[in-house]
């Protein structure tokens, strides 16, 4: 497998949300807009890069009954870096992703990547997978972001699409909304892969 | 701390700040294991159990360690708040597995298989979280832990009340399993949305 593929991978086919169905809790409570979904992708980009790299780094002296605190730790780590970064320079964005920053720790998009590719591959390997499902993951955030933006609040990233008498689906962008945007985006990704299998 | 500012923190942990439905903590095993009843309640109860050891255990080592001046003066430590809860989380998970296979076999063939699982839900670290970002007494912490986790088990236990029917109904190939699972949550979580009417926060 060459490097684009590996990278390539994590935007459709193994995508994590949407294929493996990994990481639901962000996915649900960060996409009420456009703005917040690339804001929590990017974070979870940058730990996902950065720990699969050191833990494929230290993969050879890792002992196996040990790997899953250590794991924890290089997540932790990462993670807390990203939430004094997020803290100090985007406060705001920082203040809307609230407890869903310290969050990562516990994504299992991050622990499974290290424990299924990280910790058996190479570091320049790892670090394009790493690249490739975080990409993939803030894709699938940004879909559902720009959806629920636009029908339940009329804007995208912020900027007014309507006019203020046009009325809004408030529904999309309260807790229900969230759990029905999903279940149909992912029935759509069924219903796109069923048609694409009949026809090969 | 008077008793209706208790139980207004019980109603509006369990049902108007849903761990679930409102908050959006624990998703997976609420997917995951919500196929069969007895499960649900397996894994329903495990939550109750270290969620509340959770909470008793995190809101001392926040106010006497982590907090800034707790341990010894001009020294902060806030910052290995993640890392500090997320390591007592997974060790508070393997001791209680360990205690109650010697103590307490027969919760523990109840609670075994999920017990590990429960290191992975994010409602255990994120409700540590918020109750210490909250400020609560050290009583009241215990108190929204434990309400928290009831919330946790009760969306559960419903949720997969409606997926044991779901199995035998003909739902659209394209929609089987999560996607119309998560329909259904969406549908609940209208429903608790009516809990909001009762005010409790």
């Amino acid at each position: 497998m060459n490097q684009w593929q590996n990278f390539a991978k994590g935007l459709w086919r193994e995508n994590p949300i949407l294929r493996i169905l990994l990481g639901f809790c962000p996915t649900l409570a960060v996409t009420t807009s456009a703005t917040d979904a690339v804001g929590m992708g990017a974070a979870a980009t940058f730990v996902l890069v950065g720990s699969n790299t050191v833990i494929s780094a230290i993969r050879r002296i890792v002992p196996s009954q040990m790997r899953i605190p250590i794991f924890i730790v290089v997540i932790a780590t990462f993670v807390t870096v990203v939430d004094l970064v997020l803290q100090a320079y985007f406060p705001a964005l920082s203040k809307s992703l609230g407890v869903f920053i310290p969050l990562i720790v516990v994504n299992c998009i991050i622990l499974g990547r290290a424990e299924a590719f990280a910790s058996k591959n190479g570091i320049g390997s790892s670090l394009i997978d790493g690249l490739g499902m975080g990409v993939g993951f803030t894709l699938a955030l940004l879909v559902l972001g720009c959806v629920r933006e636009i029908l339940g609040s009329g804007s995208i990233f912020g900027v007014p699409l309507f006019a203020a008498d046009v009325p809004r689906v408030l529904i999309f962008v309260l807790p229900p909304g969230a759990f029905l945007s999903l279940g149909c985006m992912l029935w759509l990704m069924n219903e796109l892969d069923q048609r694409r299998k009949r026809h090969v | 701390m008077s008793e209706g500012s208790v139980f207004s923190l019980i109603l509006g942990a369990i049902l108007v700040n849903n761990v679930i439905f409102a908050r959006f903590l624990g998703t997976c095993p609420y997917l995951g294991v919500s196929k069969r009843q007895d499960t649900a309640i397996g894994m329903g109860l495990a939550v109750v159990f270290v969620m509340t050891l959770c909470g008793a255990i995190t809101w001392p080592l926040q106010r006497y360690v982590l907090e800034p001046d707790a341990l010894a003066p001009g020294l902060d430590l806030s910052f290995l708040q993640t890392m500090v809860f997320i390591l007592v989380i997974a060790s508070l998970v393997q001791f209680v597995e360990i205690v109650l296979k010697k103590a307490a076999p027969g919760l523990y063939q109840a609670l075994g298989i999920y017990l590990p699982l429960i290191t992975t839900n994010c409602a255990i670290l994120g409700i540590a979280i918020l109750a210490v970002q909250k400020k609560m007494g050290y009583v009241e912490d215990i108190v929204y832990s434990a309400a928290s986790a009831a919330g946790f088990a009760l969306a559960l236990i419903l949720f997969a009340g409606v997926r044991e029917r779901l199995a035998m109904r003909n739902v659209p190939r394209g929609l089987a399993g999560i996607p119309i699972g998560l329909i259904t949550a969406g549908i609940l979580a209208m429903a608790f949305m009516g809990f909001a009417g009762l005010g409790a926060s």
